[in-house]
């Protein structure tokens, strides 16, 4: 591999599209150890774990090309685990974290063995599928309460740190999804990342270079409904509470929705995406305006105007600051 | 000419951030300015979805014209009243609940609709130390295992609900039950307390079904209360969901093939959509009618003015709680939620909606409601006139009573 290969589908040179999102990770973590001392906390640790979400819906949509409408299931499942354990059976938060982590993600192990045998439409198809099998399990299932949700989820301690405390929760959640950051990054800069990469691009060239692109791609949805469950479980701990909503899909429209306005196939724009979407779904809550007609125009602005997302937008004014 | 067009997206894109900046600029002032001044009220409602008519932008108005009538300020301090829309979802509800208690120190809920809900927030505001008032809520739990000291349940609850009317349809042979349960708190606590209550009255349960809250198509519960051959077909639902299974009832011949259908909860609202013909003659609680006497008739004419509907009784209980804490901290002088509430236990409140109202150590505020039936289309004189109150139910009598309560305080 040397410096000069370039991305297919950005045109910027390897190294410095390395350098952007270098810069990328410290202005996000500079905006999130700043931010809570102007905007309301829990806001951000809102848009953090939804954050997340929308990472792992664009680990497979912007670097394998893989549209996935059933990362709701993955959250949501983690959330009610994470209640379930840190709340009947008093596991503790880090406990139940592992567990619930570990559930989301051997789920995404299943759906993964039975969606990368398709792709594209039949992909997405298969997925939402599968997602309602568990959004409908849980419908049923008495101990997520039906609609009332799991409530009262305890914060509980982690390491000693009490997590009552809101500046403590806010750390954990903060360590949480610089862990989720890097770890994404990692993924894409690495020999596997540019093999996701190449299957995107082409898949049957993959195929002729000797490697299986359908293996590629079980382990990205793995990684990615790992990385969904994160958010889950991270948002039933902040907020006290995992619900029906956790698991629609319109929560799996949300993860793809943050990540196009973000900019698929960067690496911040998910979070950008998510800052976006949490802020309009607070403020449209109080106004009384229909929150999903104004994610619908908001979807329909993007595609028609700036394709790229916000990120990918801005990236591309980069080239006048040279 | 690509040029050209990317330049103007360009433009737009970066017109479109600036605005958004200028936005999320005011607001942040706006939002600033705004916390210190005023005394904040707050509604957690639905606006749009089921339950929106009984409740919903109605109730708004109802906490408006309280205001209004204290003269808009307390201690000093303008009386600002938020109202959000949860959708029904408890991850919305308290996440907003959350928020308007950190950060805009918010004084009191003066509705929290959904029971769901409304028991997430009551937890959460005994954590916080804020009053806590219910009236679109109905479950019993409000004060009974969820109850604290700082929950109020102002309007009926689900044991107020069924006592008298499981009792008097049991006189009249209909002795065998299936019930139609919305799938959530209000549902759950609306089966147990008629399930006991039918019991009690020498009934018996034949089964029942549980549907998703906001659900649109009823045939498959209304064909398995066909095949119970219950006498009584039950709903514990509401709003909208109440009306869609009574039309959906009719249109299957529930009635016809001489089963009773009957509505645990209707709302005013419900009887205007569903209309007499159908609804004619059922007996239910009503925890208030606006025109059961000149008084109500009055606030009730009040709201119609401002709001071209005549006001449920649940909006009536909203008008009635914001009335009353308004007055309470305004005449105490503070804002102090044990001393407000002090004042509820020792004094017996009047009001357009309260008579006889005294509130119990559980959170419970008993006052009178009414054993109504519903009116004929002939002996309706026009719109909105649909009950008629049989006999009134007299606070003591009408919620159960704190010995029998499970709620720890007394």
């Amino acid at each position: 591999m040397n410096e000069t290969k370039t991305n297919v589908q950005s045109n910027i040179p390897v190294l410095d599209r390395w350098n952007l999102e270098i810069i990328g990770i410290v202005l996000v973590v500079l905006f999130f150890l700043v931010a809570p001392f102007f905007i309301y906390p829990v806001f951000l640790m809102k848009a953090m774990s939804y954050a997340i979400l929308g990472m792992s819906v664009n680990l497979l949509l912007g670097y394998v090309g893989l549209l996935s409408f059933g990362h709701a299931a993955f959250f949501g499942l983690s959330a009610y685990m994470f209640g379930h354990f840190a709340k009947e059976m008093d596991f503790g938060v880090a406990l139940s974290m592992l567990i619930a982590v570990s559930g989301g993600t051997l789920l995404g192990v299943l759906f993964a063995m039975i969606a990368v045998r398709r792709i594209e439409f039949y992909f997405a198809m298969i997925t939402l599928a599968l997602a309602q099998l568990v959004y409908f399990f849980c419908v049923q299932a008495e101990f997520t309460g039906g609609d009332d949700g799991l409530q009262g989820i305890p914060r509980g301690e982690i390491l000693g740190f009490s997590l009552l405390e809101n500046s403590h929760l806010y750390g954990f959640v903060l360590l949480m999804f610089l862990f989720c950051l890097l770890f994404v990054f990692r993924i894409i800069n690495s020999p596997f990342g540019e093999m996701l990469k190449a299957i995107r691009e082409n898949p049957e060239r993959v195929t002729s270079l000797g490697c299986s692109p359908r293996t590629y791609k079980f382990i990205a949805f793995v990684l990615s409904a790992f990385l969904a469950s994160i958010g889950g479980a991270l948002k039933a701990l902040v907020f006290q509470i995992a619900a029906l909503p956790d698991v629609h899909w319109l929560m799996s429209g949300d993860g793809v929705l943050m990540a196009l306005v973000g900019g698929i196939g960067t690496l911040i724009g998910p979070i950008v995406g998510a800052l976006f979407i949490v802020w309009a779904q607070d403020g449209l809550a109080e106004i009384g305006m229909s929150v999903v007609v104004m994610q619908g125009l908001l979807f329909m602005a993007t595609v028609l105007l700036f394709r790229k997302g916000i990120v990918g937008e801005l990236g591309r004014l980069k080239k006048y600051f040279r | 000419m690509a040029n050209k067009f990317r330049t103007s997206r360009r433009k737009v894109l970066s017109m479109g951030a600036a605005a958004a900046a200028a936005i999320s600029i005011s607001m942040v002032t706006m939002g600033a300015v705004a916390d210190e001044e005023t005394f904040k009220i707050g509604i957690l409602t639905d606006m749009t979805g089921t339950f929106s008519d009984l409740g919903g932008p109605g109730t708004g108005v109802a906490a408006q014209i309280a205001i209004d009538e204290v003269g808009g300020s307390v201690l000093g301090r303008k009386v600002e009243l938020l109202i959000a829309d949860h959708q029904h979802k408890a991850n919305v509800g308290l996440a907003l609940a959350r928020e308007w208690i950190e950060r805009r120190d918010l004084k009191a809920f003066v509705d929290v609709m959904n029971s769901g809900i409304a028991i997430g927030v009551n937890k959460l505001a005994g954590d916080y130390k804020r009053l806590a008032f219910y009236s679109a809520a109905a479950t019993d739990k409000i004060s009974e295992s969820a109850c604290n000291e700082y929950g109020i349940h102002w309007n009926t609850d689900t044991y107020a609900q069924t006592n008298a009317v499981a009792s008097s349809m049991i006189e009249q042979g209909l002795d065998s039950w299936f019930f139609i349960v919305a799938d959530y708190e209000f549902g759950h606590a609306m089966q147990a307390s008629m399930d006991e209550a039918v019991k009690k009255a020498g009934g018996t349960v034949v089964g029942a079904v549980r549907h998703p809250l906001q659900t649109l198509d009823f045939s498959s519960y209304i064909l398995q209360a066909q095949a119970s051959g219950a006498k009584v077909v039950a709903i514990a639902s509401g709003g909208q969901d109440t009306v869609n299974t009574i039309k959906q009832a009719q249109e299957f011949g529930v009635t016809q093939r001489g089963q009773k259908v009957v509505a645990l909860l209707p709302y005013l609202s419900d009887i205007h959509a569903v209309g007499l013909d159908v609804m004619q003659g059922l007996r239910f609680i009503d925890p208030w009618y606006w025109g059961m006497d000149d008084q109500s008739k009055e606030f009730a004419q009040r709201f119609f003015d401002r709001f071209g509907k005549m006001p449920t009784s649940v909006q009536a209980s909203v008008y009635s709680s914001t009335l009353q804490y308004l007055k309470a901290v305004e005449e105490l002088q503070t804002d102090d939620p044990m001393t407000i509430r002090q004042y509820f236990l020792d004094n017996t409140l009047n009001d357009a909606f309260l008579r006889n109202g005294k509130l119990l150590p559980n959170g419970r505020m008993t006052h009178d409601v009414y054993l109504v039936e519903i009116k004929t289309p002939e002996e309706s004189t026009g719109e909105w006139d649909y009950e008629k109150v049989i006999a009134t139910v007299p606070a003591d009598k009408a919620f159960r009573p704190l010995e029998a309560s499970a709620c720890p305080l007394r």
